[in-house]
C-alpha cells in the first residue's frame, strides 16, 4: 500500500512539473504579451499604489476588450512593494529575468522609480513611470519615460501660487529628508519664490515614518510665516496638518501632489480647512476623454471617484499600447523609439513625450472644503 | 520665551509615554535580566485593540475613554503573559543570549502577524477623548490629548510605584530582583511573580501605545519600533533595573528629541537621540540612578 501511495505522489509532482515547465516556456511566444507593474499597494504610500494600479487595470481591461494590440491580449503582472525602500529594485530585476516582461510601468514615489530604473536601463527594457515627478527619475537613462509634469514645474506654479494667490511673503518649509520627491520639491519652490521676493523664513526636516511634528512646527509658529509649504507625503502630510492647528497655527499650509490621497481627509479631517495641493488631474473636468474615464472607473469600482494618480496609471497603459501598436513589434529599441514619439490625448490631457523624456502637463490646484477634495483652478505649463 | 515653554509642553507630552514604555523593559529586566524586545510590539497591539474597542462606542466620553483604555491593557497584560509563557519561560534556565535572540524572533513574529491581521496600511485613528484646545497665558497652547497624556502617566507612575513599594506582590518582585534562588527558598512562587510582572509591563505599554495614537492619531504594525527602541534608550539612561531612572530617562529623552527636533539639527533628532546611548554607554554603563553590580564569579 505505501508503495502504491508513492507512485501516486511522483506521478502528481511530475506532472505539475511538466504542466509548469509548459507554462514556463509558453510564456516567451504565446498569445499574449507580458508587462510588469510594481506599485505601492499596502503600507505608508498604500493609496497611490491602489489608485494607480485601479487605472492601470482599468486600461488594461479596455484593451484587451478591444483586441488587445499586436493581435495578442496584455498580460499585467502586478507587485506589490509594501511601500518599502529595496523591494521595487528586486520585483523589478525579477519581471526582466524571470517574466520577460516587454516593458515596465510604476512608481507613483520618485525614491522608488529611481530604484528600479537602473535595473529597466541596464536591461535596456523599457519602463514608464506614471507619476514621479523628481527630475532625475528620467535623467537615469534612455529607457526610462514618465508621463506626468515634473517638479521644478510643479515647484515654480506653487511658489507663484504662494506669492500671488495667498499673497504669502514669508514662508515656512517643513521637508521629508528621506524621501527624494520631498527634497527635490523643497528646493525647486524654494528657487523660484526667493527669486520673486519671497524670504523661507523657517526651514525645518523631518523623516518618512515620524509621527511627532510638534517640534518642527513650534519652531515655525515662532518665526511668524504667512503660509507653509509641506512638499512630502499624505500620511505625514495629514499628520502636520493636524498638529499644526492643534498648536494655533491657522495660516494656509500646501504641498504638492504627494498630498493627493483619500487617507490625508481620513487623518486631517477638518483641519484641511484653508489647505492647498497642486497635482495632475481632478475629475470635475468636462472633457470627453475625462469624463469617459471617470465614467468607466466609477463603473468599474463601485462608484469611486478617480484621483490624480488613477487617471496617470490609465494613461501610462495606453501610452504604452499606444507604443506597441506603433512599433509593431515587442523589441525592446523598436518600442523605446516609439514610446520616445508619443502624442496621444488620454484621461490627463495631451501626452506628448519631450527630448528629456517628460510629458509637459497643465496642473490643477485643489483644496479641501467639507472634508472633500475641491477644485480651485488650472495652472498651464 | 513663549516658543521654549511650549517646546518644555511638547516634550514632556512626548517623554511621559516613553515613560511609560520604559517601565516595562526596566521591570522585566529587572527581574529576569535580560531585554524584552518584544515590548514595543506590545505597545503597537495596545494602539491597535484601542482602535476597534473605539469602534463599539460611537459617542466618546472621558467614561468610554477610560473602559477603552482599560480593556486595552488587560488585552496587552493577557499578551504580555501568554508570551513569557510560550517563548521566553521554556528558556528559562538557558543563557541569556538566547533569551535575547528569541526576544527579537517574538518582536519581528508580532510585526508581521499584525501585517497580516490588520494590515499594513496606516488607519487613521479616532479620538477617544473629547478634544479641545486650550489657550494659556503668553500664548502657550496645550491640548486635551495631552493632558489626558500627563495625567494618565503620573496616575499610571503612582499605582505602579505603590504596588511595587507596598503591596505583597510588589515585595515579591523586588526580592526576586535581588535573589531568584532565595526568593523562591522563603516561599515565593517566581512563575507567578514573573507572569505578574510582564502583565504589569505590558498593560502598561498598551496605555503608552493609546496614548501615542491619540497623539499622533496614524498606526500601522510597524509604528512600535522607534518609539519602542527610544524607550529602551531612556529605560538605559536611567539606570535599566531602577523604575524612576526610567521615568526621568524617558523625560529627558522627549525633552532633548523635542528641543532637537525645532533647531537647525531636526535631520539629525533620531541620531542625536542614539548617540546619547553610546554616550552613556561609555561614560555611565549603570545610568544616571543605576548603581554599578560587581559580577560575582
Amino acid at each position: 500500500m505505501k508503495n502504491w501511495h508513492g507512485h501516486v505522489l511522483l506521478t502528481i509532482t511530475l506532472s505539475c512539473l511538466i504542466w509548469a515547465s509548459g507554462c514556463g516556456q509558453g510564456g516567451a511566444d504565446s498569445n499574449t504579451i507580458k508587462v510588469g507593474e510594481y506599485a505601492s499597494l499596502h503600507g505608508s504610500e498604500a493609496d497611490f499604489g491602489q489608485s494607480s494600479h485601479k487605472g492601470t487595470a482599468l486600461a488594461i481591461e479596455q484593451i484587451n476588450a478591444a483586441g488587445g494590440v499586436l493581435g495578442k491580449k496584455i498580460d499585467l503582472i502586478t507587485e506589490d512593494n509594501l511601500s518599502k525602500p529595496g523591494e521595487s529594485a528586486t520585483i523589478v530585476k525579477k519581471f526582466i529575468t524571470r517574466d520577460h516582461v516587454v516593458a515596465v510601468l510604476g512608481e507613483v514615489a520618485s525614491g522608488r522609480s529611481l530604484e528600479a530604473g537602473p535595473i529597466c536601463q541596464q536591461y535596456k527594457i523599457p519602463m514608464i513611470s506614471p507619476s514621479s515627478t523628481n527630475p532625475k527619475v528620467t535623467e537615469v537613462g534612455d529607457y526610462i519615460f514618465r508621463i506626468c509634469f515634473t517638479d521644478p514645474f510643479q515647484g515654480k506654479l506653487l511658489a507663484d501660487f504662494a506669492k500671488d494667490t495667498l499673497k504669502a511673503k514669508r514662508v515656512a518649509i517643513l521637508s521629508d529628508v528621506a524621501a527624494p520627491y520631498s527634497v527635490g520639491l523643497s528646493q525647486y519652490f524654494r528657487e523660484p519664490f526667493v527669486a520673486a521676493g519671497g524670504e523661507i523664513v523657517a526651514d525645518q526636516k523631518y523623516s518618512s515614518h515620524d509621527k511627532d511634528f510638534k517640534a518642527q512646527l513650534t519652531a515655525i509658529k515662532a518665526a511668524n510665516p504667512d503660509a507653509i509649504c509641506v512638499p512630502g507625503y499624505y500620511t505625514e502630510a495629514g499628520l502636520i496638518v493636524l498638529q499644526a492647528r492643534q498648536l494655533g497655527i491657522s495660516v494656509p499650509l500646501f504641498g504638492g501632489d504627494g498630498w493627493e490621497g483619500q487617507s490625508l481627509i481620513d487623518t486631517a479631517g477638518d483641519a484641511l480647512t484653508n489647505t492647498f495641493y497642486s497635482t495632475h488631474f481632478s475629475p470635475i473636468k468636462d472633457t470627453p476623454e475625462v469624463q469617459k474615464f471617470v465614467k468607466a472607473y466609477q463603473a468599474k469600482y463601485n462608484g469611486e471617484t478617480p484621483d490624480a494618480m488613477a487617471a496617470l496609471g490609465y494613461d501610462s497603459a495606453l501610452v504604452l499600447a499606444d507604443a506597441l501598436k506603433r512599433a509593431g513589434t515587442t523589441e525592446s529599441s523598436k518600442l523605446r523609439d516609439a514610446i520616445a514619439t508619443t502624442d496621444i490625448v488620454g484621461a490627463t490631457g495631451r501626452t506628448k513625450i519631450d527630448e528629456h523624456r517628460n510629458a509637459p502637463k497643465a496642473a490643477v490646484i485643489i483644496t479641501v472644503e467639507n472634508r472633500k477634495f475641491k477644485f480651485l483652478k488650472d495652472v498651464q505649463p | 520665551m513663549t516658543e521654549f515653554l511650549q517646546q518644555i509642553v511638547n516634550g514632556l507630552s512626548l517623554g511621559a509615554i516613553y515613560a511609560l514604555i520604559a517601565l516595562g523593559y526596566t521591570m522585566v529586566y529587572g527581574v529576569l535580566r535580560f531585554i524584552n524586545f518584544a515590548h514595543s510590539e506590545v505597545f503597537m497591539v495596545g494602539a491597535f485593540s484601542g482602535y476597534y474597542l473605539a469602534r463599539l462606542f460611537p459617542h466618546q466620553t472621558i467614561a468610554t475613554g477610560l473602559i477603552i483604555l482599560a480593556g486595552s491593557m488587560c488585552i496587552c497584560a493577557v499578551l504580555g503573559v501568554l508570551i513569557e509563557k510560550l517563548a521566553y519561560r521554556p528558556l528559562r534556565n538557558r543563557s541569556t543570549l538566547t533569551v535575547l535572540i528569541t526576544a527579537i524572533g517574538v518582536s519581528l513574529l508580532l510585526q508581521n502577524a499584525g501585517q497580516a491581521v490588520f494590515g499594513p496600511d496606516p488607519k487613521a485613528y479616532p479620538s477617544i477623548f473629547p478634544q479641545k484646545n486650550i489657550s494659556l497665558p503668553h500664548g502657550l497652547i496645550i491640548s486635551s490629548n495631552q493632558i489626558v497624556v500627563l495625567i494618565v502617566t503620573v496616575v499610571l507612575l503612582w499605582a505602579l510605584r505603590h504596588i511595587v513599594m507596598k503591596t505583597s506582590i510588589g515585595t515579591a518582585m523586588r526580592a526576586l530582583s535581588f535573589n531568584p534562588v532565595a526568593a523562591s527558598l522563603v516561599g515565593i512562587n517566581n512563575d507567578f511573580v514573573i507572569s505578574f510582572t510582564f502583565a504589569l509591563g505590558s498593560a502598561l505599554a498598551a496605555a503608552g501605545g493609546i496614548l501615542y495614537a491619540l497623539n499622533y492619531p496614524s498606526i500601522d504594525p510597524l509604528m512600535g519600533t522607534l518609539p519602542g527602541l527610544k524607550a529602551f534608550v531612556a529605560a538605559v539612561l536611567g539606570g535599566i533595573g531602577n523604575l524612576p531612572g526610567a521615568a526621568l530617562g524617558a523625560f529627558i529623552i522627549g525633552l532633548i528629541e523635542t528641543f532637537v527636533g525645532g533647531s537647525h539639527w531636526s535631520t539629525y533628532k533620531d541620531a542625536i537621540v542614539f548617540s546619547i546611548l553610546i554616550l552613556i554607554l561609555l561614560f555611565k554603563p549603570a545610568g544616571l540612578l543605576g548603581k554599578m553590580e560587581t559580577e560575582k564569579v
